[in-house]
C-alpha cells in the first residue's frame, strides 16, 4: 500500500548531470553519525599507518608538517545527496604511504569512537584519497569529523571516515560496520553500488 | 513445542524471509486544529486501527508526486478502541514532515501511518496490571502528547492511582490541551498539574520563568520514598536532565521510563 | 549527535519481529548489562540507526532501511529475552 499525499513534496530535490545516478543536489551538509561525536584534542591526536611489517605515526604536529594539497571536489552521499565542488585541505595518502612498505591490499579504517570502513589500497592512492582537516577554509567541525578524517571522493560519503585515527593493512578485503549491515563492500556511487 | 515457543520460531523466521511492511494503515484527516501558535492538533481516521494503548506512538509517511518519500514518528494523544486517532504535532523550524502537519494539511487528506507502536512507554489502569503505586508524569514542551493520553485514560477508567503532571513549556500559549489538562486537574479531577514557564509566566505567576531547577523538581513531583512510577517525555537535552535528577533524589532507574525525541 | 530512546524505534523493529522487541531485554556483549530494548540509546541518521547499550555504549544493534530492503544486525547482545506472557496492555 502506497499512495500520494496531496500537497505534500519534502525537501527540494534538483537534478544536475554531474550528479550520480539517483542523488539529489543540497546546500547544506547534513551530519550522519553511528553515534556521539567523539571529543578528540589535536594535542592527543594521532594518526597510524599498521602494515605486516610495524606501525607508521604521526602527532599533530608530525602531520601538519606534511605536504598539504588543496582538494576541490564532488561528494556523494549514499542517502541520495550529493554537493558539487566542495572545498577541503588535507594530507595525500601518497604522502603518507610515502615510506610505507606493504604487499598486503587492503585497508581498514578506524575512528575514534570505534567507526570502521574497508577500501582497497589501489583507492586510496594517486590523488584518490586524503586525511582532511579543513572544510571551506575552516577547521573541521568535530560534528563533520574533525579535527581529521578520510575523504575518498570517488566512492559513497560513508567511505570518508570521520574522526580517523588509523589504517590497518589487511591481506583480504573484509567489511567494516556499515558494510557488515547491510551497505556495500565497495560504494561507487557511479554504479549505484550503495547495498549488497 | 509450546505455543509461545512456536511463536518466538516463528518470529525469527520471519526475520529471514522477505516481510511484509504490515502494520501500514491508510489514514484520513478528520480534522485539523490550531493547538498552539507553533502546533496543530490533528485528528485522523484510521482504517482496521486496532485501537492503543495511553503512551503508544505511531509513523507517519507521506509520499510525494514522485515517489519520495518521509517518515516520522509521533506520540499519540488518545487511546482506547476507537479509530479516531489523535496527534498533537509541532511545528520543527528545519522539519520536513512537521511544517506539511502542522500548515498545509487540511481535512480529507490521506497519508499512511504504521502503529501502535511501543509497549514500554505505556500505562495502563492498575486494574489491569496490579501495580498500584503512584505515577509521576514530567513533560518538557510538545512531550506532554503521550502524558496527555496517559492522565486522560487515568480519568476514564476511574483509576485510583495516584497521578501528578509536571509541565515545562515556554509560555502560557505554548500549552497543548489546556481546556482538557484543566478540567483533568481541577478540584475533583485525579490529575494534579504543576508548571513551569521557561520563557513567559501568566500575570501574577510566584516564579520567574526560568528553566527547570533540580529544586523545582523535587518540590513539584512525587517524592523518591513514595516508589513512583516515573514517565519523562521530551527534548533529549530535557530528559537526560530529568532523569539525571530523579535519579540523585532517589529514584529507582528501573522505575524511570524515558521517551526522548529527536530533531526532524 | 543526539540520541532517543530505544521505544522510538518499535516501528522499524515490527519489520523483523512479530511481537514488541522493545520491551524485550537484551545482553550486552560489552559490559553485561541487562536492560529492555527500549531503555538503550538510538543514534538515527539518513545512513541507519544504531542502538547502543545505555551503560558502555557498546554497538548493540543496527537498523538499515532502503525502500523495499531492511536490514538488522545485531551484533552487541549475546541473547534477548522475550516474556511469554504478555503483561497488560
Amino acid at each position: 500500500m502506497s499512495f500520494i499525499t496531496r500537497g505534500f513534496s519534502g525537501r527540494s530535490r534538483d537534478r544536475d548531470e554531474r550528479l550520480p545516478p539517483g542523488q539529489t543536489l543540497v546546500s547544506d551538509f547534513p551530519v550522519l553519525s553511528a553515534g556521539p561525536t567523539p571529543e578528540v584534542d589535536t594535542a592527543d591526536w594521532e594518526f597510524t599507518i599498521r602494515t605486516e611489517a610495524g606501525v607508521h605515526r604521526w602527532n599533530w604536529d608530525e602531520f601538519m608538517a606534511l605536504k598539504i594539497d588543496d582538494v576541490d571536489t564532488d561528494i556523494h552521499c549514499v542517502t541520495h545527496w550529493s554537493k558539487l565542488g566542495t572545498n577541503w585541505r588535507g594530507v595525500s595518502l601518497d604522502t603518507l604511504f610515502e615510506d610505507v612498505e606493504t604487499e598486503q591490499e587492503y585497508v581498514m579504517a578506524h575512528s575514534y569512537g570505534g567507526y570502521t570502513t574497508n577500501v582497497p589500497l589501489d583507492e586510496l592512492l594517486d590523488g584518490k584519497a586524503w586525511v582532511a582537516f579543513e572544510f571551506d577554509g575552516e577547521p573541521l567541525d568535530p560534528e563533520h569529523g574533525g579535527p581529521a578524517r578520510l575523504l575518498v571522493p570517488h566512492l559513497y560519503f560513508w567511505k570518508s571516515a570521520k574522526w580517523v585515527h588509523g589504517l590497518v593493512m589487511m591481506d583480504q578485503d573484509e567489511p567494516g560496520f556499515w558494510e557488515q549491515n547491510g551497505y556495500h563492500i565497495h560504494g561507487d556511487p557511479w554504479k549505484e553500488e550503495r547495498y549488497w | 513445542m509450546s505455543d509461545a515457543t512456536t511463536s518466538q520460531v516463528t518470529a525469527l523466521g520471519a526475520a529471514l524471509q522477505s516481510v511484509p511492511r504490515s502494520g501500514w494503515h491508510a489514514a484520513t484527516v478528520a480534522a485539523v486544529h490550531r493547538e498552539t501558535p507553533n502546533a496543530s492538533r490533528l485528528e485522523l481516521d484510521v482504517d482496521g486501527w486496532p485501537g492503543n494503548a495511553a503512551g503508544q506512538h505511531l509513523d507517519v509517511r507521506l509520499t510525494a508526486p514522485d515517489g519520495y518519500t518521509a517518515t516520522r514518528s509521533y506520540s499519540i494523544a488518545s487511546s482506547g478502541s476507537s479509530t479516531r486517532v489523535v496527534l498533537a504535532v509541532d511545528k520543527l523550524p528545519d522539519g520536513e514532515v512537521s511544517p506539511y502537519l502542522v500548515d498545509d494539511v487540511r481535512a480529507g487528506d490521506m497519508l499512511e501511518v504504521h502503529g501502535p507502536l511501543g509497549a514500554f512507554f505505556v500505562w495502563a489502569p492498575a486494574a489491569q496490571t496490579g501495580d498500584r503505586r503512584p505515577v509521576q508524569l514530567i513533560a518538557g514542551g510538545s512531550g506532554v502528547v503521550p502524558l496527555f493520553a496517559m492522565a486522560s485514560a487515568h480519568a476514564e477508567a476511574d483509576d485510583p492511582t495516584p497521578f501528578r503532571l509536571l509541565y515545562s513549556v515556554r509560555t502560557p500559549d505554548d500549552v497543548y490541551f489546556s481546556e482538557e489538562l484543566r478540567g483533568l486537574s481541577d478540584a475533583s479531577a485525579p490529575l494534579r498539574l504543576d508548571f513551569v514557564y521557561t520563557r513567559r509566566t501568566p500575570d501574577g505567576w510566584p516564579a520567574p520563568a526560568g528553566r527547570i531547577t533540580r529544586e523545582a523538581l523535587e518540590a513539584a513531583v512525587i517524592p523518591a520514598a513514595d516508589r513512583p512510577r516515573v514517565y519523562v517525555c521530551g527534548s533529549t537535552g530535557f530528559v537526560e536532565l530529568v532523569a539525571d535528577w530523579l535519579v540523585g533524589l532517589g529514584h529507582d532507574p528501573r522505575s524511570v521510563r524515558t521517551e526522548r525525541y529527536g530533531g526532524t | 549527535m543526539e540520541h532517543v530512546d530505544g521505544n522510538a524505534i518499535a516501528g522499524p523493529l515490527a519489520e523483523f519481529f512479530a511481537f514488541d522487541v522493545t520491551t524485550a531485554t537484551g545482553r550486552c556483549v560489552g559490559c553485561g548489562s541487562i536492560a529492555e530494548l527500549a531503555r538503550a540509546m538510538v543514534y538515527r541518521s539518513g545512513a541507519g540507526t544504531v542502538v547502543r547499550c545505555s551503560t558502555c555504549d557498546t554497538v548493540l544493534a543496527t537498523l538499515v532501511e532502503s525502500g523495499d530492503r531492511a536490514w538488522i544486525g545485531l551484533r552487541g547482545m549475546s541473547a534477548i529475552e522475550v516474556r511469554r506472557a504478555p503483561s497488560a496492555g
